[in-house]
């Protein structure tokens, strides 16, 4: 409990002080909400009923989360560069205390980045229902988990950063699309439904999407255990993961 | 009492044995050297030791906790400074210390006190709240040494401590660590390539080439395995009538060992200063040019070269960066 707790603690005291980085990493949500969401004015989402900012807006947040929140995780793999890595592994605690502590730290930081473009999106003409916003949080708390345990993993597995942009490439953008973030995925072939249905994120993205606006692909009551289900097991699998690896 | 056992200790990279069955102990309170080239395994031990890597084979104890079953509390009983920096820079180096303590369960009010203790002790009171990028190779060092001490540890672990470092900042650097180890009666083992280092910080230095120890013992004793001053000749190379005079040098008694290495003569004498005419007459009666003639005090560095045939610099395996390689790869 204490290691979550200090390493929680680096993570926030990181955050408050690297603030261009936080506002820089606002920056590509925004521009998808205000050109997307001024680009299709007019355009709706058959179902979801009102003007598209209004389907877009929970499908950035979700990309905001899959992008900091896997990025999160795989600053581990800066640590090892800079060799504070080392330090924390030596430490009288837990394996998995270090990892879940990593995840504590990297939730609360992509909660507060998300809830900011929440904000921001109500300017831009996102018409959502205040209620829904403890629904949302739990949905970016439970998402948040699933992927900084996910970059987690991949930096444990991989050595060095120049695999970086493969990721980005092979992961972190296919994912994205494949979620529904920009468009309903029932209007994919439906073998790509298949990989949809394969991301936790489109279940986060759908929970939040129906906390609110109401409007969702699948009830809630399915999407929200099947993404409890899913951040339970990366994070123990991350734990896992993390135990067992040596540190070069 | 023992502070660290080391029982047929082996670690394997896939193919490549970086640490090969090695055994030792080291006393309470003691500071034993790991003296050897890059690459002959000396980081390699550090982390079996710290519980970083998991030995092949073998046993190792520290503060009597066995580092494969016991991690935890081998982990409570170590400090530890690695080769590179271990520092979070984005932090003061207050904060870095903070973290230390709090990692290692040291309650607030005895973790304040010992923060600016340690801080003390490296002379850096006045540079603890700043961020780290902003700090020197030195200063990084010296806030890492501090570090390691927060929790009380009762083996210090140190790495290449003054790898890297300016002779001025080497030079208090080892200062900090004599004190350390009078004042705390802490157990440190340290590895170095530096000769003079070993020599000047070490009550035992074991030297360690290519994953073996190849000798043992106090820097006196190891120097006189030697039998002597060293009379080292530097010649031109002509390799029929060096043969000779290696043949004459074997034949004469009061000559104890003769070891020619590239261009350089090595004759181990008692009383070198009386024997060097009697050489150069050697010398001339052979044939050898000699370049240039030096008396010398036995070094660790000859001992070095005794044992391994090469100096210590020389002693980088070739297929080093194949090896680092490898280690970074498999395990």
């Amino acid at each position: 409990m204490r290691a979550i707790y200090v390493l929680w603690l680096r993570e926030m005291k990181r955050f408050t002080r690297s603030k261009s980085r936080v506002i820089s990493s606002l920056i590509m949500p925004l521009l998808f909400l205000s050109f997307l969401g001024s680009g299709f004015q007019g355009v709706s989402v058959p179902g979801a009923g009102g003007e598209y900012i209004n389907f877009l807006s929970p499908g950035i947040l979700g990309m905001l989360i899959l992008f900091s929140s896997t990025f999160a995780g795989i600053t581990v793999m800066i640590d090892r560069e800079y060799g504070f890595l080392k330090e924390v592994m030596v430490a009288p605690v837990s394996r998995a205390s270090i990892a879940l502590g990593r995840i504590a730290g990297g939730t609360t930081t992509t909660l507060i980045q998300t809830l900011m473009v929440l904000a921001l999106s109500s300017i831009l003409g996102f018409n959502f229902n205040i209620f829904g916003i403890p629904l949302t949080m739990l949905a970016i708390f439970l998402s948040s988990s699933v992927f900084i345990s996910i970059g987690l993993i991949i930096a444990s597995i991989m050595d060095q950063q120049e695999g970086f942009q493969l990721i980005v490439n092979f992961f972190i953008f296919p994912l994205f699309f494949l979620s529904g973030a920009l468009t309903p995925i029932t209007n994919f072939p439906e073998p790509i439904q298949i990989l949809s249905y394969l991301s936790p994120l489109t279940y986060g993205i759908d929970v939040m999407r129906f906390a609110l606006t109401g409007y969702s692909l699948m009830p809630v009551l399915i999407s929200l255990p099947i993404l409890l289900v899913s951040a339970i097991t990366f994070v123990l699998a991350s734990a896992y993961i993390f135990d067992k690896t040596e540190v070069k | 009492m023992e502070s660290i056992v080391i029982k047929d200790l082996t670690k394997k990279f896939k193919e490549f044995t970086a640490v090969d069955n090695i055994s030792f102990k080291i006393k309470k309170g003691e500071v034993f050297g790991f003296l050897g080239p890059n690459g002959a395994g000396k980081t390699t031990t550090i982390k079996m030791l710290s519980t970083l890597f998991n030995p092949t084979s073998g046993e190792a104890k520290v503060n009597g906790f066995d580092v494969q079953t016991q991690r935890d509390d081998v982990r409570k009983s170590i400090g530890i400074v690695f080769q590179e920096t271990a520092l979070d820079v984005q932090l003061t180096g207050r904060e870095n210390l903070e973290f230390h303590g709090m990692m290692y369960g040291v309650p607030k009010d005895k973790r304040n006190k010992k923060i600016d203790e340690v801080l003390k002790l490296v002379n850096m009171e006045d540079k603890a709240n700043i961020i780290v990028k902003k700090y020197s190779g030195g200063m990084k060092r010296r806030l890492e040494i501090a570090r390691g001490l927060i929790h009380n540890p009762e083996v210090l672990f140190l790495d290449e401590p003054t790898l890297g470092l300016d002779a001025q900042t080497r030079r208090r650097i080892w200062d900090y660590i004599k004190e350390l180890n009078k004042k705390e009666k802490i157990t440190i083992f340290l590895t170095t390539h530096y000769m003079e280092e070993a020599d000047f910080l070490c009550d035992r230095i074991a030297i360690i080439d290519n994953g073996k120890i190849i000798a043992r013992g106090t820097s006196k004793k190891l120097k006189n395995l030697l039998g002597g001053d060293v009379i080292s000749l530097e010649i031109k190379k002509t390799p029929g009538k060096l043969k000779k005079m290696l043949e004459t040098c074997t034949n004469c008694k009061w000559i104890k060992k003769v070891k020619a290495h590239n261009n350089h003569l090595s004759l181990t004498v008692q009383n070198a200063e009386t024997k060097v005419t009697k050489v150069l007459k050697l010398a001339e009666k052979a044939g050898i040019d000699i370049i240039s003639v030096s008396i010398r005090k036995p070094s660790l560095e000859d001992v070095f070269i005794h044992f391994t045939g090469k100096t210590i610099r020389e002693a980088k395996p070739e297929n080093f960066q194949m090896k680092m390689m490898a280690m970074r790869r498999g395990h």
